[in-house]
């Protein structure tokens, strides 16, 4: 594994990092109240009794949420715990209703789990998953409409959050990335959490240290809150263990701080000091009680569980053939992989790969379309393969054939039929032109008995050319081959 | 006709159904009452033209026979019940004007039962005081005085106007809730009959809380059957509330009567301290007295960790309302007073809107919650309260009811000074009832008799976790023998 060391003049330091992620979790109403969790909505539209903290109101669990994170947790190779409890962190703020956030701290619905990243150089990478527990979101503030005033959407206030942490196990911006995105297609699998970054459904907080290369020492670290995407959280990483090299190496001190990423200047810059720090007041939460699972319970969401991606990578490569790296690529997610699968049933799956890989995938790029959005249907890419393998089209027809399909939409074999492309397999009729070819061309002939054998490409390209391509190279090449060599 | 308002609740459903008067007639006669008594400040809302709305459809049932379990019964809320569409403040100026949108699921209960809600009654300040008067509406007033004395006495807290409602005949029953002792210790101040009980039985939805591992509902009525009418409709499990059990509810009715021959009494001797006043512990002698003339075995029990219950108390109970009481921010309902910023909008809007003994308790609860106090606080105090419930477990192990006095002293002067002056002799109030709340258990108070100078007191049969049926049968056959005279 390449390591990722700070080397200045001085000396060499390593970086220690580790992450917390708060996933939204998919459910149809929020964590403790019959709310409604659908996103994009006017300001407050989804706003319960219990979600307002009105006088009197009670929380009760959502039973689709604890499912989520359950499967979560499974997905994560974690322990499921069997008890676990809800507390109160208490601190004031407007968009926080209650003045408290229900959440899990001396008693988490899941324990240790494991996670396995690829890395660019071909190695992997286990990361240790410490704990995830369920809570609630706070509503939103919104600080730019007005000079003067501030204005509160609880929409968000409410819906369920999984909070993800991770050992301190990251030991490089790129390990920290890898797992972002192995965690994001992990949930995305599950349909436990849509991973949108941008949209806040999954926020990243990341905690950096660093200490002289090959030592064991713990230094203090800086928490950098909602980092919101996978490069701002690999350049967050990079910059702060810069910093703390370079206060470390100029005599200072890193003091303990909450700081906040400028994706900007992608720097960061302290939100809150540790003399500032909240404290939460943690205590049980007296209005929920414990939350019991039995082994038929977690039993019951293990047969639940699809194949994940390291497990689909891992059959690819095996049973199909594919390449790690286009394996890697169409495991990650996964729409792509059902994709693949309709459009591979069946047929020579690395054939496949290689079309959605290449041609299929620019063609996207190039339209600027999102993969649900695509012209071309699983079925029809695998229908444009068969053709080829069938020998009704060549090769070269085919990405012509894929123009035609990007562009309309239709199926490969109603237009090879409309354009009347069916590859030529009839010798009789490439005789025909082969023998045209020769006799209009006796000084190319002449050359080629001569021993400029080489010329055999030409004649086979004229070939292919009078029969507008649809002459099987193959067999052109066979047949050329016998007639000049007469 | 005789004073409507001077029947029991069940004698008011006898009448009703035999047709002898009407529930409109009824109402009638507990609204005028409820305005004769004004001055003891009991309602700090009345709804007259609810209650009589309500009457009429009442009528209407009794007329095509398709009344209901307590129809027509004309009720006093506790103004910490939340009524939709009425005016509910927890007697607090943080909530003023506060007009909830959604009904409590104890209110709604009596209401799907056919009651009528003549208003909302006084409290302390989020429940939170033994006297009424950290009410922001003032104090309520004891219907008693003391025979020496033209002095108003306190109705005991917090559900001091529920007690003293009842008391005066100003509604035919009460909602109390109690948290340490808040149906208890008014019920014995002003003479009546009131149950906590067990933690779950009653929802908590829609109540505001004070303090949630404790806070639970009950009624405060003229007699024991009243208050078993009430709890069977009252009682029962509610999806709303997590905490609330799902049990089966008894008609517990038809406990009352029933023969307490061999029932085994518990008599706790932690509950007999030296300086115990005399007349309590003649009270409690004599009550014992009663039901071991009615064959009961009486059993000396100990609950040894008695003495930590009121410091245990008075760290979980705040710590839980610190944080229960967060959300009364100025923000989206009540009481605001603007600021420069958030914080200091929080600032003046909290320090204007709670009063001196709820600002004292969220002070205490975020202290013990904080880091670096929280074990040696609220965690000791939660071992204390399992060792307290252990202590009851054992008892319950030689009994099969605990019987104790309900308060150390009988109703004292609104403003007395020694309580004023330290909230600690305030918090005395509570040492008999807050074990029952740190327990969980069901305790039931029976207006006994009167002191010397005509003060009633009364006596508590504490028993075992949704076991308020024995409770109420040991209950009836002491309020049959004591045979309280009411107001």
């Amino acid at each position: 594994m390449s390591e990722y060391i700070i080397t200045t003049e001085k000396g060499k330091w390593e970086v220690i990092c580790g992450l917390e992620i708060h996933c939204q979790i998919i459910s149809n109403s929020k964590m403790y109240s019959g709310a409604s969790t659908v996103f994009g909505a006017d300001p407050n539209e989804h706003v319960s009794f219990v979600d307002a903290g009105m006088p009197g109101m009670l929380p009760t669990l959502n039973k689709q949420c604890v499912h989520q994170a359950v499967k979560t947790g499974l997905g994560l190779n974690a322990k499921i715990n069997k008890y676990s409890a809800f507390s109160r962190k208490n601190y004031f703020y407007a968009d926080l209703p209650q003045g408290y956030q229900i959440t899990q701290f001396q008693y988490p619905l899941v324990g240790e789990g494991k996670v396995t990243v690829d890395l660019s150089d071909g190695t992997t990478k286990e990361i240790g998953i410490e704990r995830i527990h369920i809570e609630q979101d706070a509503g939103k503030s919104i600080h730019d409409l007005d000079p003067k005033r501030s204005f509160i959407d609880l929409n968000r206030a409410g819906v369920g959050l999984m909070e993800i942490v991770t050992k301190p196990d990251f030991r490089s911006p790129e390990e920290a990335g890898e797992f972002l995105k192995k965690l994001r297609s992990i949930v995305r699998y599950l349909g436990t959490c849509d991973g949108n970054m941008d949209e806040g459904s999954m926020r990243c907080d990341v905690n950096v240290s660093v200490r002289p290369y090959g030592t064991n020492e713990l230094r203090t670290r800086c928490e950098m809150k909602n980092v919101n995407s996978v490069k701002f959280v690999m350049q967050a990483i990079e910059n702060e263990a810069k910093r703390h090299v370079e206060v470390y190496e100029s005599g200072g001190q890193i003091a303990q701080e909450t700081r906040q990423f400028d994706p900007v200047t992608g720097q960061t810059k302290v939100m809150r000091k540790k003399e500032f720090a909240h404290d939460y007041r943690y205590f049980p939460e007296p209005d929920l009680l414990p939350l019991v699972l039995t082994d038929e319970y977690i039993d019951s969401v293990k047969k639940e569980m699809c194949e994940l991606p390291d497990a689909k990578k891992a059959r690819y490569i095996e049973q199909l053939g594919l390449t790690p790296y286009d394996a890697k690529v169409i495991c990650e997610n996964k729409e792509v992989a059902d994709f693949f699968e309709i459009a591979a049933q069946g047929r020579d799956a690395k054939k496949v790969a290689n079309w959605l890989m290449g041609d299929f995938f620019a063609m996207l790029k190039e339209k600027h379309l999102e993969l649900k959005d695509s012209p071309i249907s699983a079925e029809h890419l695998g229908k444009l393969v068969d053709l080829i393998s069938k020998e009704v089209i060549s090769g070269k027809i085919a990405k012509d054939v894929f123009v035609i399909m990007a562009d309309t939409g239709k199926d490969p074999e109603q237009i090879v039929e409309e354009k009347g492309l069916k590859q030529v397999t009839d010798t009789g009729a490439i005789e025909a032109i082969i023998d045209a070819v020769i006799t209009s061309n006796p000084d190319n002939l002449a050359a080629y008995k001569g021993g400029k054998t080489n010329l055999l490409g030409w004649f086979v390209g004229q070939v292919i050319k009078q029969s507008q391509g649809k002459a099987n190279p193959a067999i052109v090449n066979k047949l050329l081959k016998e007639k000049l060599d007469k | 006709m005789t004073d409507l308002n001077k029947l029991t609740l069940s004698e008011t459903l006898e009448g009703l159904k035999n047709k002898r008067f009407s529930a409109t007639e009824v109402a009638q006669s507990y609204i005028k009452n409820m305005e004769a008594n004004r001055r003891l400040n009991a309602y700090v809302l009345e709804t007259p033209e609810i209650a009589l709305r309500q009457a009429e459809e009442s009528d209407a049932r009794y007329a095509n026979g398709t009344n209901k379990a307590l129809d027509g019964i004309p009720m006093g809320i506790k103004d910490l019940f939340c009524t939709k569409g009425i005016r509910t403040t927890a007697c607090s100026h943080i909530l003023d004007n506060f007009i909830p949108q959604y009904e409590s699921t104890v209110t709604q209960n009596l209401l799907n039962a056919g009651i009528s809600i003549l208003g909302k009654l006084n409290m302390d300040e989020f429940a939170m005081g033994g006297s009424n008067e950290t009410s922001f509406f003032g104090p309520a007033i004891n219907p008693y005085k003391a025979d020496n004395s033209d002095a108003d006495l306190v109705a005991g807290g917090s559900s001091g106007g529920s007690a003293a409602a009842v008391s005066a005949n100003m509604c035919a029953a009460a909602t109390g809730t109690d948290t340490g002792g808040s149906i208890r210790q008014p019920s014995a101040l002003c003479g009546v009959t009131g149950i906590k009980p067990t933690y779950g039985r009653c929802s908590r939805y829609g109540i505001i809380a004070f303090a949630s591992s404790l806070d639970q509902a009950g009624p405060i009525a003229k007699s024991v059957k009243d208050c078993a009418l009430l709890l069977n409709v009252m009682a029962g499990h509610d999806d709303k509330d997590s905490t609330s059990a799902n049990v089966a509810v008894p008609d517990f009715t038809q406990f009352i009567g029933q023969d307490i021959k061999g029932l085994k009494i518990g008599i706790p001797q932690e509950y007999r301290p030296n300086g115990l006043n005399d007349e309590i512990s003649k009270l409690w002698d004599n009550g014992i007295a009663m039901l071991k003339a009615r064959g009961a075995e009486i059993v000396n029990i100990s609950l040894p960790h008695t003495k930590y219950a009121l410091a245990a108390y008075y760290i979980i109970a705040p710590a839980e309302a610190s944080s229960n009481l967060a959300r009364y921010d100025g923000v989206r309902y009540g009481l605001r007073v603007e600021g420069n910023g958030l914080d200091e909008m929080y600032i003046n809007t909290r320090s204007a809107g709670f009063g001196k003994e709820v600002k004292r308790r969220i002070m205490i609860g975020t202290y013990v919650l904080s880091a670096g106090y929280y074990d040696a606080y609220y965690l000791k105090a939660q071992k204390v309260r399992r060792l307290i419930r252990n202590d009851f477990i054992e008892a319950f192990k030689k009994c099969d009811m605990i019987l104790t006095p309900t308060s150390p002293t009988p109703a004292f002067p609104i403003g007395d000074k020694s309580m004023q002056d330290n909230p600690i002799n305030m918090y005395l109030n509570d040492v008999f009832t807050v074990s029952v709340n740190l327990a969980g258990l069901p305790g039931m108070n029976i207006p006994m008799g009167l002191s010397n100078n005509g003060l009633p007191l009364g006596l508590q049969v504490i028993g075992q976790a949704f076991d308020e049926s024995r409770v109420f049968q040991v209950a009836a056959a002491l309020e049959q023998d004591a045979a309280f005279k009411r107001k």
